[in-house]
């Protein structure tokens, strides 16, 4: 069983209340003499969208893979909820295991089966135990909670565009009611509605759900409308993990490059915007419907 | 803190009867439950949540779906509670999972049907690919410097060379096999000596160009319906007719003339490596020397069986390129079809490779050459 800081022991129907729920320290991964990670050190808060940025190639993937379990980290520790992941017998991390969600870049869904058989596939191997009405009520209702229409549940993901499929992919990530949730480039190839959409889908369901959120993005959209705070991978470790604007005031070339580029300066505009929008709506849209309702008397 | 869900009915303040709910109410306690909570006799009047400690969308789903069967109304919700009963309250969760399906009596029907349709379609298909197939062979004969010689040099090598030694093992062993049977069955008669004259004459004429054209299939029809089909996914296909090279001048010709080319040297490689096994059941079993049985064939086979093979290689190394090629060019969609288009391709090239070789079993008889 699970740890928390304190070094008790995680109940199996209690939700984790530690403060970090991904502690990664020292990792080192590396393929051979090519090293990825050096001397990594990562913390993620409970209740928090991290978002993880790095350029091509900077193992952003790779650290997603080496805290689900899937990638073995060449040196280093990986906790995830007080325990262990590196170098633990995969059975049994299965307590873990039903504890997160995960939502690869492509969906990953099983292309034999529907949407609504893709998300009872974890039901069905961590909870045999629930009955099939039950289950295919539990898929049904995961399904529309990650915005798709019902009917959704029983089409193949061949019958899907990109952005159903990433939203059928996080239905079955949310199967298990995890409390963390793994994102690898969630809006990578949707249109800019489709990404705004899921950006706001992601927050909904993390203030519902109340997940936590290990985001792998490229969208400067995506940072600054939704992440609490910001890891910035570079020169193979996490060399800053803060908000959007004490990046912004970081020294650091590659931080400058990207948040202070033509692309991330577009983006603050328009988080910018968004916000004045905001504070401005009421008293004017109060003003405009006052307006309307009594023309100025004689120009009618 | 409590390990199990459970629940109670209780008489209210009210009157009304209270379904009182307690322990955690998640997707790992719910199973044990569920199926008492959905046969609970009612009328309930209040579902009490107080005792709830720990609660999940699955609990928060299954106190809103009692709540609607019996009417009634949810109390003692925590913050989280009520935070996902609220996010659930408007789903229905009434559609079918499993994609929809007709009854059996009319799904074969129309499978059937849609087999029919489609085989239409592709007869068209077929023969749009042979037309263009010619149309690539004559531009290719006006400009001869566009044919792709090192792409036909690199398929020669593919198809031919590095099949040797499957071909070769695959050949021995049936001569191998031919010989012990026959002399087996033939001994019957006194007539052992013939097993010569079975082993040249249908190796040479029948089974070493089937079975290499069956292994060719295997190796190459399948190969260019994967490579093809992949350059079609990743649009490389797309690619090169922009910049304006023609994909059937590319790729298909090269594996066409090889496979074509290739063919009748390995189908009489087959056929000698079979009848080296045949010789080999001879020295070893049947008392015939080595050599004399290789020199005994040169009497016992006419040499119109070898030009029965001979003739027949090429074709069948056209048919199964066509299959693979095919194919590997109506791939579309996603990397599944590609799997599907492998295996019809291996399947329509052995499948046309063996109806073709019946033809010629009855035209080269009738011609004489029995």
């Amino acid at each position: 069983m699970a740890q928390d800081e304190t070094g008790r022991e995680l109940g199996r129907h209690e939700r984790y209340r530690g403060e970090y729920p991904i502690i990664v320290e020292g990792l080192k991964t590396a393929f051979g003499p090519q090293v990825v990670h050096q001397d990594l050190d990562l913390k993620v808060r409970r209740g928090e969208i991290l978002g993880v940025v790095g350029g091509s190639g900077t193992g952003k993937s790779v650290l997603m893979r080496a805290i689900i379990g899937l990638q073995r980290p060449t040196e280093g520790e990986v906790s995830v909820f007080g325990r262990s992941i590196a170098g633990s017998d995969p059975q049994r991390e299965i307590g873990i295991r039903s504890r997160w969600g995960v939502l690869f870049q492509g969906g990953a869904l099983f292309s034999t089966l529907t949407v609504g058989e893709n998300v009872e596939v974890p039901l069905k191997q961590f909870y045999p135990d629930i009955e099939p009405e039950l289950r295919h009520e539990i898929a049904r209702y995961k399904v529309v909670l990650s915005g798709l229409p019902e009917e959704a549940v029983s089409k193949y993901p061949s019958e899907l565009s990109g952005g159903m499929k990433k939203r059928a992919g996080l239905a079955r990530a949310l199967a298990l009611d995890p409390e963390l949730l793994f994102l690898d480039e969630p809006t990578a190839g949707l249109d800019p509605i489709g990404a705004a959409a899921f950006d706001r889908l992601t927050l909904e369901l993390k203030e519902t759900l109340g997940l936590t959120v290990f985001l792998i993005t490229h969208d400067l959209d995506t940072l600054h409308e939704i992440c609490d705070r910001v890891a910035v991978i570079a020169d193979k470790k996490v060399i800053a993990v803060d908000t959007v604007p004490n990046l912004m005031e970081l020294d650091h070339p590659w931080i400058q490059e990207y948040f202070n580029g033509p692309r991330g300066r577009a983006a603050l505009t328009a988080q910018a915007l968004d916000e004045l929008r905001k504070h401005m709506d009421e008293p004017v849209a109060a003003h405009a419907v006052k307006a309307l309702d009594k023309p100025p008397a004689g120009k009618a | 803190m409590g390990g199990i869900a459970e629940y109670e009915l209780v008489e209210g303040d009210d009157g009304g009867t209270v379904l009182v709910l307690s322990g955690p109410y998640l997707v790992s306690t719910i199973g044990a439950i569920d199926q008492d909570l959905r046969t609970l006799e009612g009328p309930i009047a209040r579902i009490d949540l107080a005792g709830v400690n720990e609660i999940d969308t699955v609990g928060a789903w299954t106190a809103t779906s009692l709540s609607a069967t019996h009417e009634a109304e949810i109390a003692g919700a925590s913050e989280r509670a009520e935070r996902l009963i609220e996010a659930l309250k408007n789903v229905r969760a009434e559609e079918e999972i499993a994609a929809p399906r007709l009854p059996v009596w009319e799904r074969v029907p129309q499978a059937m049907g849609e087999k029919m349709f489609d085989a239409r379609k592709g007869v068209y298909g077929v023969v749009g690919f042979l037309g263009a197939l010619l149309v690539a062979f004559a531009s290719l004969m006006r400009h001869p410097s566009r044919f792709r010689w090192l792409a036909l040099v690199r398929q020669l090598e593919l198809v031919g060379v590095s099949a040797l030694p499957i071909i070769g093992l695959m050949s021995f062993l049936i001569g191998i096999v031919i010989a012990q049977q026959g002399a087996v069955q033939l001994a019957q008669f006194g007539a052992e000596t013939l097993t010569v004259n079975l082993v040249g004459r249908i190796t040479l004429r029948e089974l070493g160009v089937l079975m290499t054209a069956i292994m060719v299939a295997g190796r190459s029809g399948s190969a260019f319906a994967a490579q093809i089909g992949t350059m079609r996914l990743t649009e490389e296909v797309d690619a090169m007719q922009t910049i304006g090279i023609s994909p059937m001048e590319a790729l298909v010709v090269p594996r066409i003339l090889a496979a074509i080319l290739m063919m009748p040297l390995l189908g009489f490689y087959s056929a000698g490596v079979a009848i080296i096994g045949g010789a080999f059941v001879g020295q070893f079993m049947l008392g015939i020397p080595f050599w004399t049985f290789l020199s005994r064939i040169q009497d016992v086979v006419p040499i119109y069986d070898l030009w029965v093979g001979l003739i027949k290689a090429p074709v069948f190394g056209l048919i199964v390129a066509l299959a693979g090629c095919y194919h590997g060019m109506n791939v579309k969609g996603n990397s599944e079809e590609v799997g599907l288009r492998t295996t019809m391709a291996v399947v329509t090239g052995i499948f046309a490779v063996i109806v073709i070789d019946a033809f010629f079993a009855v035209f080269f008889t009738e011609i004489g050459w029995g």
